[in-house]
């Protein structure tokens, strides 16, 4: 038996929190460089505002209904997100965190001790008491039944966000209500294609052979159907394998012309790559990095190209894996162009000592790593991030993503904590 | 494999290690506290119960300064405790965060430390809203820049 635990509005949720000036009114968050919409609060998807929108065609309506937006503050979001994991790793045996803002529970064993339901509302109840965030769950015998018991706790408020579709007869009544997009696993395209041979709703694609499904789609949506009549198809991930590369990438808030500020964002990613990096304890042994200006620029030229190098021996260290996207910069730079947005990869990652150390170069020195880890400790600290930088990294900061509506580090940093009235 | 020279990477010492001992030869009278070595106290066990469920708020104004809170200072502040009678509590009131000492007899109130603030009175038809109680009030006693 699983539950799929997922937080109600999550980002708009966060942003709420410290600010009860804030309650019953419209929230958005948007997307990197403030562009577009990402999160609604329940009023702003009352009022109609969609998903994904560019900031600029609702700028109208967020004046005119007066909505509240922010910046997305992914340290706020990170945070709280682990915070919920934490109570709901508490309450079951095992969980496997799905995303920053949903976790499958495996309640094996559970169900013939409670009621499910009763477990579902305590639960809720639990994670809103713990952290303040208010959560839906859906309970079920496979994944893609909670999935689907999920969105219907959100939906329907009689349900007051727990649903319960251990019965046969009611996981039955529920597919007849979905359509074919809220199944987990099946998206637009696959939608559109199963419509034209006449399947139309969750229900009807519950009730196809599975043998024909596998042979005329996939043996994914094979199982998607047998988890729809309840078998189980997936298990729970406890441990989500090790990423087997790290990308840092980003648009820019301006275009950028000029090869020192490119150098300047090459450096900052490659500094938070390589964090990321020794965060999961890994060594890389090749990096890449691309540039590219704006495809949809038709009077421009359109620039994009990517160059990688491999290293002899892996390595976490910033200044060497820095120097070396410097270098390949070098090659991919040409000028005169306007370039949109640069990002850098690791790849081919190790774990330390389960590599051939390189005959011809000497092995990465301790005083390295321990540099490293100071570094990290002190922008980890609670001070704030990049407190301590390479120096490449700021030989400009023009182009740097804007966010003018980022709300406090409220919960990371100490300078920023919530006030409140003694 | 193709090597391309990448250019020259300065490495801090060019010596190379050789350990010519395996093991540490231990020499003279071992400390005789070894064995009694704990780990040093971390005030994180003091303070945090439930870290999930705690968050760091600063307290601005001086109503409270009758159990010690004063401006500037940080409370801890955990979510998962139940509020009782005579507990510090962070409430919403008016679309702002308070803290303030809960009383729930004989009415419901939120009640000052200092007599220039009268108590938030609560009647039958308002709500009143809980973030959380605080449990530890960190004050610095050393003066900053």
């Amino acid at each position: 038996m699983f539950a799929l635990v997922d937080c109600n509005n999550f980002y708009a949720s966060c942003e709420r929190l410290f600010r009860p000036d804030l309650a019953g009114r419209p929230i958005v968050v948007l997307s990197n460089n403030d562009g577009c919409i990402v999160a609604r609060s329940a009023e702003a998807k009352r009022l109609g505002i969609k998903m994904a929108v560019p900031l600029y065609q609702v700028q109208e309506q967020i004046d005119r209904e007066n909505i509240a937006i922010f910046s997305s503050n992914y340290a706020l979001y990170g945070d709280i997100s682990a915070r919920v994991m934490t109570v709901l790793e508490q309450q079951a045996p095992a969980i496997e965190v799905y995303s920053i803002d949903e976790a499958f529970l495996d309640l094996s064993g559970l169900d013939s001790h409670f009621s499910l339901t009763e477990y579902g509302q305590q639960l809720k109840q639990l994670v809103y008491q713990h952290t303040g965030i208010h959560v839906s769950v859906g309970i079920a015998p496979t994944k893609t039944l909670a999935k689907l018991a999920n969105h219907a706790a959100k939906q329907y408020p009689a349900t007051q966000g727990v649903v319960d579709l251990t019965d046969p007869a009611r996981q039955r009544r529920l597919l007849a209500l979905m359509p074919l997009l809220e199944v987990w696993g099946v998206g637009r395209r696959l939608s559109r294609r199963l419509e034209q041979q006449g399947i139309r709703s969750a229900q009807a694609l519950a009730d196809c052979d599975v043998a024909w499904i596998r042979n005329h789609y996939s043996i994914t949506l094979a199982n998607t159907v047998r988890e729809l009549n309840g078998q189980p198809c997936m298990s729970l991930e406890e441990c989500p394998p090790p990423r087997q590369q790290i990308l840092c990438s980003r648009s820019f808030a301006r275009r950028i012309s000029a090869l020192p500020d490119m150098r300047s964002a090459i450096a900052q990613y490659g500094s938070r790559a390589a964090e990321k990096l020794r965060q999961q304890s890994a060594l890389a042994r090749v990096v890449t990095v691309f540039i590219r200006t704006n495809p949809h620029a038709t009077e421009e030229t359109f620039y994009s190209q990517s160059a990688s190098r491999m290293l002899a021996t892996p390595s976490a260290d910033s200044r060497q894996l820095n120097t070396i996207a410097q270098t390949l910069l070098q090659t991919l730079w040409k000028p005169n162009l306007r370039y949109m947005k640069a990002g850098i990869m690791l790849s081919d990652l190790y774990s330390p000592g389960h590599f051939q150390p390189s005959l011809f170069e000497p092995a990465e020195s301790p005083a390295a790593a321990r540099l490293m880890q100071a570094v990290d400790q002190i922008n980890q600290g609670g001070r704030g991030r990049g407190r301590v930088r390479f120096a490449g990294e700021m030989l400009s900061t023009g182009w740097q993503m804007q966010r003018n509506r980022l709300s406090p580090a409220y919960t990371t940093h100490w300078d920023q904590l919530p006030i409140v009235k003694a | 494999m193709q090597l391309s020279f990448l250019g020259r990477y300065r490495c801090p010492t060019t010596s190379i290690a050789l350990p010519l001992f395996m093991n540490a030869v231990p020499a003279g009278f071992p400390s005789p506290a070894q064995d009694y070595i704990e780990r040093t106290l971390d005030l994180n066990d003091l303070c945090i119960q439930h870290p999930s469920a705690t968050y760091f708020v600063r307290a601005e104004g001086d109503s409270m300064q009758g159990v010690g809170i004063f401006s500037r200072d940080v409370l801890v502040v955990d979510r998962s405790l139940k509020a009782a009678h005579g507990d510090i509590v962070i409430a919403c009131v008016d679309g702002e965060f308070t803290v303030k000492e809960l009383r729930t007899r004989p009415t419901l109130q939120l009640l000052a430390h200092n007599p220039a603030y009268a108590p938030i009175q609560f009647g039958p038809d308002n709500t009143l809203e809980l973030f959380g109680v605080v449990t530890t009030v960190i004050h610095s006693v050393r003066q900053r820049g």
